[in-house]
């Protein structure tokens, strides 16, 4: 069996709790390689799925990058409790660009 | 570009041939998974972004409910409230195979057999609001896994077709051209040298017909006659 975390600082993510996913609280001012470990530590616990809030994955692009190869875990972003910063959808894009050499789904 | 190593000759010729052969038929093959990969992914990128609209309004309607509910509880009994969740999702992965790439899907099952059954709190201390946001949450939540879904898969398939394309590149622009031009090398020497070792045989004939007639000599020995009569 295989289990869904969430990664970010309190306020985004206890609500998650409610819903059975496992959270992982990681505060704004912690290092990024705290943040760095944790996601590795998960993604060795069998967690399938870790979503991450787009204000903690902007401070380890690097190992969110590394993870998109991987065949899992899946790491995918969702905004905070202090808004969307839109990065989220740019990683949607960057798969188009990646794909295709320029964007064609976004036109803009 | 006509190779500086290749060796003219026969059996290369034929090594050649035969490559090219294999060469072209994995270019079509290749050129074709690209053009497969890529209508798949341009389906699954459209429901990625819908998703993703989705699933951020949802969180952000959620975030809302929980930032009215907080303003109204202590930090103190927020976090008691959560502090012993009652519902647990696991997840069941399995990967289905588009175009050689292995994609995942996730169903989701939760332990108490009711979906509903996820606050983990008594109604009497927390504010409603607390309420509401939890449940934005809850349905949000199998969107949020066809979300991981796609966007896993999109991820993987732009990573695929990149692949793909970079090999469908490399055979149509530098391994079919050097094939064709090694081959068209060869032939021309095997060409050349036929050639020449016909022109040899010729003379070589010529020089034996020579030796055995002395046709030159009795040429010679008429032109005279012929002289002397006029």
């Amino acid at each position: 069996m295989y289990k869904a975390a969430v990664m970010g600082d309190w306020d985004s993510i206890y609500g998650f709790a409610a819903l059975g996913l496992d959270t992982f609280r990681v505060e704004a001012g912690a290092q990024p390689e705290e943040a760095a470990d944790l996601l590795k530590r998960l993604s060795q616990n069998k967690y399938e799925v870790i979503y991450i809030t787009e204000a903690l994955a902007a401070t380890i692009p690097e190992e969110i990058d590394r993870y998109r190869l991987m065949q899992s875990p899946a790491v995918i972003l969702i905004p905070g409790i202090y808004g969307n910063t839109g990065q989220g959808l740019q990683a949607v894009k960057k798969s188009v660009e990646q794909a295709v050499g320029s964007d064609i789904v976004f036109g803009n | 570009m006509a190779g500086s190593t290749v060796i003219p000759t026969r059996m290369e010729l034929t090594r050649l041939k035969k490559k090219l052969v294999t060469a072209r038929k994995g270019h079509k093959l290749l050129k074709d998974k690209r053009d497969e990969l890529m209508r798949q992914f341009l389906i699954m990128v459209r429901e990625n972004k819908e998703l993703r609209e989705q699933v951020e309004k949802g969180i952000e309607d959620a975030n809302r409910g929980f930032a009215l509910a907080r303003s109204s509880m202590s930090d103190e009994s927020v976090r008691v409230a959560f502090m012993a969740p009652k519902q647990r999702v696991s997840l069941d992965v399995s990967y289905k195979n588009i175009m050689s790439v292995n994609v995942p899907e996730y169903s989701f099952e939760t332990r108490t057999s009711d979906a509903a059954d996820m606050f983990s709190y008594g109604y009497a201390f927390t504010s409603a609001d607390l309420d509401d946001a939890v449940q934005q949450l809850s349905d949000i939540f199998p969107k949020m896994l066809r979300l991981a879904e796609t966007e896993k898969s999109c991820q993987l398939m732009a990573a695929e077709i990149e692949k793909t394309r970079r090999r469908v590149n490399a055979l149509e622009h530098v391994m079919i051209p050097q094939l064709e031009a090694d081959i068209k090398f060869i032939a021309m020497k095997l060409d050349e040298s036929e050639r020449s070792s016909q022109i040899r045989l010729m003379k070589v004939k010529d020089m034996m017909l020579e030796d055995a007639h002395h046709y030159s000599e009795k040429e010679e020995e008429r032109a005279r006659e012929l002289e002397a009569q006029t």
